[in-house]
């Protein structure tokens, strides 16, 4: 996503708005609020009453409710990564409740604060410790009036499990449901009330299966085209052949002819209706269009020579040195040339809205990874108020970035407007999904190198084409270097976002193939080339880590099978991914046999769903490494299915993943959705590599590829 | 007079009017709000929509309702015994062999076809028989550890 796309999910002026800010607690009844957030919101005096306060800043609450369970309300969203397990265990942790009386009310923006959108690895790094702060000044507060209750200095009382005990009496107790007596408490954070210490820890730290597997396992988890309204119709689209192609002129008559379709029209937005989702599709079949389609310019082979030509807004990121004096400092020079194509996110769950606007009013449910944001797209576009835009909570089928966008729940509320008091429901079919995202760019990544014949690196020229900067953090020493990147407006012709982790596989990929070949170039042992110039001591940490559990040793003569490492950072995670491949040198296919995932990412809250995250990266990134590859010609996306963009699958993933974390509970969370995919392009190309010589400097790492390198092409 | 079409779903005998262009798929969503079986692709590519037609897996995308006459079709909801999950329902939760939920329900009905034919599989034949369900979430190495668990509870 570039900086100007960015801007438009960010919150403006007008969402810091406090009215309707202190309107959430006002719909609230009676038990023990707390409010927090990431601003200096956490100064205020917690004595005071704050309930006709304005809250300049909050994002999110927690709810004692007089039934036991506590409400914790939140922006974020759910879509798979678990953040509705993990959460709760930093909110039970502080408050001494059980894990299980937590409920989580997420991403509905009638309910819940302000929230920018869930995406970034972002949710544990900024989240865990406000809400295990709010907890723990929710305890404060129970203690206090527990204490004042029972007559018992607060010094000698303990809360467990929701109850809170007199130290040494334990028959003398009252349970948190009993203290607020019906009345409604507000409060706001103390001058940050004291966390448990890591030794202290009985749930954050601790394993914990998700809590949301029965609903999905038996089908009752409702996604948003789930939703089922009196009276819905199923909404289809005309879709032109290519991106920004005009309609020059449509014959809607076959199309109107069929019994019970609705056709609704807007200068070049028309969109069938019918109950049925392959009746609209029927008749979307039996409406002809005429497109002028736009020159071509590019396909996904000239793409890279097109990029290079026209990404010319160069910006040097950071530097250091002087890269001539870099050069003449070394005995070896070396460049490269690295490729990598457009990707797209191809969650198995298509963009869907559902939506009814009745009385000038638009109530929603759409997989949006950023339900504030699409609210206000939402309203700007149907010119009203934000307030009369409700998105509902709903859980998402994968989102990786990709539903950061707005345009089907724009199109459902178009549509839902027009519809007035008729519910509409509108699901992208896959091939629509394709032409509509938001792919991970192609790139071109150019890098020269210089080393001493002693292996240390002198000077690294990296210059990245259409590709921004995420990653590119340099964790070797390098006296002189340069990190420049060049984009350009008029580069892509499809369009581009942000795909987990933006940017940083193919930045990632370029630079840890080249490391290999460096270290190749002077024949010294990968590992042992990289920890000569790691200056990081947590990318150390990282990467020795995972070699020791691979059970890394010296460098091999190429036999078929290979060993690759790659290391990496994101979203503030060092992480070293080392993989085992098989290479049939006759076919040129690959099999990676066996995964290690090393990561440094400070205090793990939930081991088990960090270890599913990184078997995810490691799996999703497979896709990318070896198959994935999204074919155009200018705005016209091939690419249509998954017959022809082709995702992991069962055949293609290692036998086992075994992902190890750098021991770092003392240290603050940092991000653990996105880390290990950005290893696995350079991975598996180092292991390639080493099985069979063959080097590959485009991704995917096809067969056919694998065999043109071994030929020296 | 409008031809109808009767099958068993889920233990229950049901009839719609016949309509030879109507997918299984549909029919289950729209129809019986039965909305565990999700689409995916609509071509048969990714398994979201596996359910059971006398017990084997076929993909709902691709089954025509002037087929389905006659059938006993199982979808994820009919699945369960009440409270009691399937085994292979129950091991998809011991194993954390999902991530955001959606691709489950067609993995699940593929698996629990997969069991009846071949009750002992190795995972060669798990990995063979699953491959065309599509998860992009990356939980394939749980789901296959799922598979050989229930495997083991069912032949007990």
């Amino acid at each position: 996503m570039n900086a100007n796309e960015l801007e438009k999910y960010k919150p403006r002026e007008d969402e810091n708005d406090t009215v309707g800010r202190r309107s959430f607690l006002k719909r609230l009844g009676g038990g023990l609020i707390i409010v927090f957030g990431v601003g200096d919101f956490s100064l205020l005096n917690a004595a005071e009453d704050l309930s006709e306060v304005d809250f300049p800043e909050f994002n999110g609450y927690l709810r004692i409710r007089e039934d036991g369970f506590v409400d914790c309300f939140t922006g974020k969203i759910e879509m798979g990564q678990g953040i509705n397990t993990s959460l709760p265990q930093a909110l039970a942790e502080e408050l001494e409740v059980d894990v299980f009386k937590v409920n989580m009310v997420m991403g509905d923006t009638l309910l819940c604060p302000f929230d920018a959108g869930t995406w970034g690895s972002l949710t544990t790094r900024t989240h865990d410790k406000l809400i295990r702060e709010a907890a723990a000044e929710a305890r404060n507060v129970l203690l206090d009036l527990a204490s004042e209750r029972m007559g018992v200095p607060r010094g000698r009382l303990v809360a467990r499990n929701g109850v809170i005990y007199m130290v040494l009496d334990e028959s003398r107790r009252i349970a948190y449901t009993e203290l607020t007596n019906g009345e409604k408490i507000v409060r706001g954070l103390t001058v940050k009330p004291e966390l448990k210490g890591p030794d202290e820890l009985k749930i954050v730290g601790q394993p914990f299966h998700r809590r949301d597997s029965l609903e999905k396992v038996t089908g009752k988890a409702v996604f948003t085209a789930d939703i089922r309204l009196p009276g819905m119709l199923q909404a289809r689209i005309l879709r032109p052949p290519a991106l920004r192609s005009k309609l020059v002129s449509v014959d809607l008559t076959g199309a109107e002819a069929l019994p019970g379709v609705k056709i609704l029209r807007e200068e070049d937005f028309i969109a069938v209706l019918h109950p049925d989702f392959e009746k609209a599709g029927e008749a979307l079949a039996a409406i002809k269009a005429s497109w002028e389609v736009p020159e071509s310019l590019a396909d996904d082979e000239t793409i890279f020579a097109h990029i290079l030509k026209n990404a010319d807004r160069t910006r040097v990121r950071f530097s250091d040195g002087d890269l001539e004096t870099g050069k003449k400092e070394s005995d070896i020079l070396v460049s490269e040339e690295y490729h990598d194509g457009y990707k797209a996110h191809a969650p198995i769950e298509t963009h869907a809205a559902t939506a009814v606007f009745e009385k000038g009013k638009l109530t929603m449910w759409a997989s949006a990874q950023s339900p504030f944001g699409t609210q206000r797209n939402v309203s700007e576009l149907l010119q009203i108020p934000k307030e009369q835009v409700h998105l509902k909570q709903i859980l998402l089928g994968g989102g990786f970035g990709g539903k950061i966008y707005s345009q089907q729940a724009e199109e459902a509320a178009r549509i839902a407007k027009m519809l007035e008091g008729t519910p509409v429901q509108l699901m992208w079919t896959r091939k629509e999904e394709f032409m509509y995202d938001r792919f991970r760019s192609a790139a071109v990544i150019k890098v020269d190198t210089g080393i001493t014949r002693d292996g240390l690196i002198r000077y690294f020229d990296f210059n990245i084409f259409n590709a921004e900067n995420r990653g590119t953090i340099l964790f070797y020493k390098i006296p002189h270097h340069r990190t420049a990147t060049h984009e350009g407006d008029k580069v892509n012709p499809v369009h581009t976002g942000a795909w987990r982790a933006p940017g940083n596989s193919t930045v990632t990929f370029a630079r840890e193939s080249h490391i290999d070949t460096l270290a190749h170039r002077i024949g010294m042992d990968p590992l042992e080339f990289r920890l000569l110039n790691m200056g990081d001591q947590r990318a150390i940490n990282a990467i020795k880590l995972a070699a020791g559990k691979f059970g890394w040793t010296a460098a091999k003569p190429p036999s078929g099978i290979g060993r690759g490492i790659a290391c990496g950072e994101d979203a503030g995670t060092q992480v070293t991914v080392i993989v085992e491949v098989s290479v049939d040198t006759t076919t040129g296919h690959v099999k990676v046999n066996r995964a290690v995932v090393g990561q440094d990412m400070g205090q793990v809250v939930n081991p088990q769903g960090t270890i599913i995250q990184a078997e995810g990266c490691v799996n999703m990134g497979l896709g990318y490494a070896l198959t994935e590859d999204v074919k155009f010609n200018w705005g016209e996306v091939h690419s249509s299915n998954f017959g022809d963009y082709r995702i992991t699958t069962f055949s293609m993933i290692p036998d086992k993943i075994e992902t190890y974390m750098v021991d770092a509970m003392d240290q603050p969370p940092t991000g653990g959705g996105e880390p290990a995919i950005i290893c696995m392009g350079a991975a598996v190309a180092n292991a390639v590599f080493e099985a069979c010589g063959a080097r590959v400097t485009r991704l995917p790492v096809t067969p056919e590829r694998v065999l043109a390198a071994l030929k020296g092409d | 007079m409008e031809e109808k079409v009767s099958f068993e779903l889920n233990g229950k005998q049901v009839e719609v009017p016949l309509d030879q262009d109507q997918s299984l798929l549909w029919v289950l969503r729209t129809r019986f709000n039965l909305t565990g079986t999700k689409y995916g692709c609509g071509l048969g590519y990714c398994g979201s929509c596996t359910v059971l037609m006398n017990g084997e897996p076929v993909q709902a995308c691709a089954i025509y309702m002037d087929i389905v006459g006659g059938q006993k079709i199982t979808t994820i909801e009919g699945l369960a015994e009440g409270e009691k999950l399937h085994p292979v329902q129950q091991a998809f939760v011991d194993h954390d062999a999902l991530q955001c939920g959606y691709c489950t329900p067609g993995m699940i009905m593929n698996a629990v076809g997969l069991l009846n034919r071949n009750p002992n599989p190795g995972r060669e034949e798990i990995i063979s028989g699953m491959e065309g369900n599509l998860c992009r979430c990356g939980a394939h190495n749980r789901i296959i550890d799922a598979i050989e668990a229930a495997s083991k509870v069912m032949t007990k």
